[in-house]
């Protein structure tokens, strides 16, 4: 656990020391502003539906912030060569990736902290409640881990970044999609899909204000699975 | 110290390495000699525990590297062919993270830093920017980080390429300096570049190792016997011309092998023998009523690698770094 820290620590600092990690923030920040102003402040809307509108506008821009800066975790360290550091040292592979996974998480707390700002301007006109605030970040950092799972997973198969965030961004795009198709099939094949899409029905009592723990098991599981894919991929590439 | 016993890996169906089968004592210096592609890189992966073999046995002190590889890995600093840096950290910063990473807790960590930055001469860079660094620094880092923890065993893959003249004789002195307190594996392609700083040669070649040795046993090895091919027809051509051949004091083998022309009664043989004899055997081929229709000298492969490598040293070395380490020319082979 302590070379996971040291690997997380590490990781932020490249973050924070590249400008990757603050443009990367700042776009995400401008575009959350943007879309809080017109989704939310535009039109005649109660507070609790003015943070649904931001907690929906943050989910996106949250998972494509996870997927853009998880895709260099591996991919860009095998490319450079610096990877034969971690491959060579007494680290275990899980060790090295929850330590890259931390870090990003880490990242994404530090992108959606600085969006704090805008649901406090609701107390300027409006009243909600500081539970609903509190959920729906949670339900943002859900959502960030587990696509930054699946981003590390990505980064994990392939040397290239470029690649990595594809492969990345299509599994999540894929998993967020499974509401679409669950609607053109079936019961109960249908109830399973809708269960297992990203977003929809397991990311709605976030945006609500409502803590289930359904939605939270489920991105845990998420999470926990794609960080064993990476593992095993890491282990399988030892014999490569 | 390192025991390697029928090692084998392939990538897919293709054979890298084996059998390699070797032997390497505490403290020893031993360099891993080979062209491109012969697999040197792939069985130093292995020892730093970077791969894993496809079958046989690698032991560390005992510890063999697929049954307890994080045991091994402690014991181990590896230098890849290029430096396992990350360019945005600073020279102390990176080393420091190198000996947490390896185990060492922070205030050991930062007193050997200290050392091994002075030991390897990047103190004056400690709080630059890796990306900042010319490759001979990197390459001293990436020293730096292999040997910060204290290893037992020290694997180095080319060091030595792609520094300047100067650069080399530090770098040859920095390896040797490590001896004796490190087991070291250094890699090579070219023969000058580690025969003055390695106690032993290991020659690899097509995944095996093919000679082993100093660099004047080597040669010593290679100066042994002469290869003579020839071409002879006649009338039962081959237990004449063997008898012929027999004649000639020097010869010490006589082998049989396929045709080179075709024809009922031609047989091509190769002979081996102790000094270069193709006056006295194609005098007795004659002699003996045969017809001799071609005869050759050849350089045996062995040979011609070692050529190769050891010429290569001498185009790449240019004169002031290659003038200090003894020549093994193409004159003294033949």
């Amino acid at each position: 656990m302590t070379k996971s820290l040291l690997v997380a620590r590490r990781e932020m600092h490249a973050y924070l020391r590249s400008p990757l990690g603050a443009v990367i923030i700042a776009a995400m920040l401008l575009i959350d502003g943007i879309l809080f102003y017109w989704k939310g402040l535009t039109e005649a809307l109660l507070s609790s539906q003015v943070l649904e509108e931001f907690f929906w506008a943050a989910s996106g821009t949250t998972m494509i912030a996870a997927v853009l800066l998880s895709m260099r975790l591996i991919a860009e360290e095998r490319q450079t060569g610096s990877f034969t550091l971690l491959n060579t040292s007494p680290i275990r592979d899980r060790e090295i990736v929850l330590g890259k996974f931390l870090s990003v998480v880490g990242m994404i707390a530090l992108m959606t902290l600085l969006t704090i700002y805008m649901p406090l301007l609701i107390f300027v006109n409006g009243k909600v409640s500081v539970g609903h605030i509190a959920v729906g970040y949670a339900g943002l950092l859900l959502l960030g881990a587990s696509v930054a799972a699946i981003g590390l997973f990505a980064s994990a198969l392939t040397r290239s970044q470029v690649v990595a965030g594809i492969v990345g961004a299509a599994v999540t795009g894929a998993l967020l999609l499974l509401w679409i198709v669950a609607r053109a099939v079936d019961p109960p094949l249908n109830e399973f899909l809708s269960a297992v899409a990203l977003h929809h029905n397991n990311f709605r009592p976030f945006m609500l204000g409502t803590l289930e723990l359904g939605p939270v098991v489920y991105y845990i599981a998420v999470t926990y699975f794609f960080l064993l894919a990476a593992t095993k991929v890491l282990e399988a590439r030892r014999w490569r | 110290m390192i025991e390697i016993h029928d090692l084998y890996k392939y990538y897919g169906d293709r054979r890298a390495v084996g059998p390699v089968s070797t032997s390497i004592e505490q403290g020893e210096i031993v360099g891993l000699l080979g062209l491109n592609g012969a697999g040197k890189t792939t069985t130093l992966r292995i020892l730093a525990c970077d791969l894993l073999p496809t079958s046989g046995t690698v032991r560390v002190d005992g510890v063999d590297v697929v049954e307890r590889p994080d045991e091994v890995r402690a014991r181990i600093g590896y230098l890849p062919d290029t430096p396992p840096v990350y360019t945005e950290m600073r020279v102390r910063e990176y080393l420091q993270f190198a000996a947490r990473l390896r185990g060492m807790n922070g205030a050991d960590a930062a007193r050997r830093v200290e050392e091994v930055m002075e030991l390897t001469e990047v103190r004056e860079y400690a709080d630059d920017v890796i990306a900042a660094l010319s490759h001979g620094f990197r390459q001293r880092v990436g020293i730096a980080q292999a040997i910060v923890h204290k290893p037992r065993l020290v694997v180095l893959d080319e060091p030595i390429s792609g520094l300047d003249p100067v650069q080399i004789v530090e770098m040859r002195a920095l390896v040797k300096n490590l001896g004796g307190e490190h087991t070291v594996v250094v890699s090579s392609h070219i023969l000058n570049e580690i025969s003055e700083t390695c106690d032993r040669i290991l020659v690899i070649q097509d995944g095996k190792i093919v000679a082993s040795g100093s660099e004047a046993e080597l040669s010593s090895q290679l100066a042994e016997g002469v290869r003579i091919e020839l071409t002879v027809k006649g009338s039962e051509v081959e237990s004449r011309a063997r008898e012929a051949l027999w004649t000639v004091p020097a010869v010490r083998e006589v082998e049989l092998v396929g045709a080179r022309e075709a024809g009922a009664d031609v047989r091509s043989f190769v002979v081996l023998a102790s000094e270069d004899v193709r006056d006295r055997v194609s005098r007795s081929i004659i002699e003996a009523g045969l017809g001799l229709l071609e005869l050759s000298r050849s350089e045996r492969e062995l040979e011609r690698m070692f050529l190769q490598l050891s010429r290569g040293g001498r185009a790449q070395n240019g004169s002031s770094a290659g003038a200090d380490a003894p020549q093994l020319t193409s004159g003294g082979l033949s």
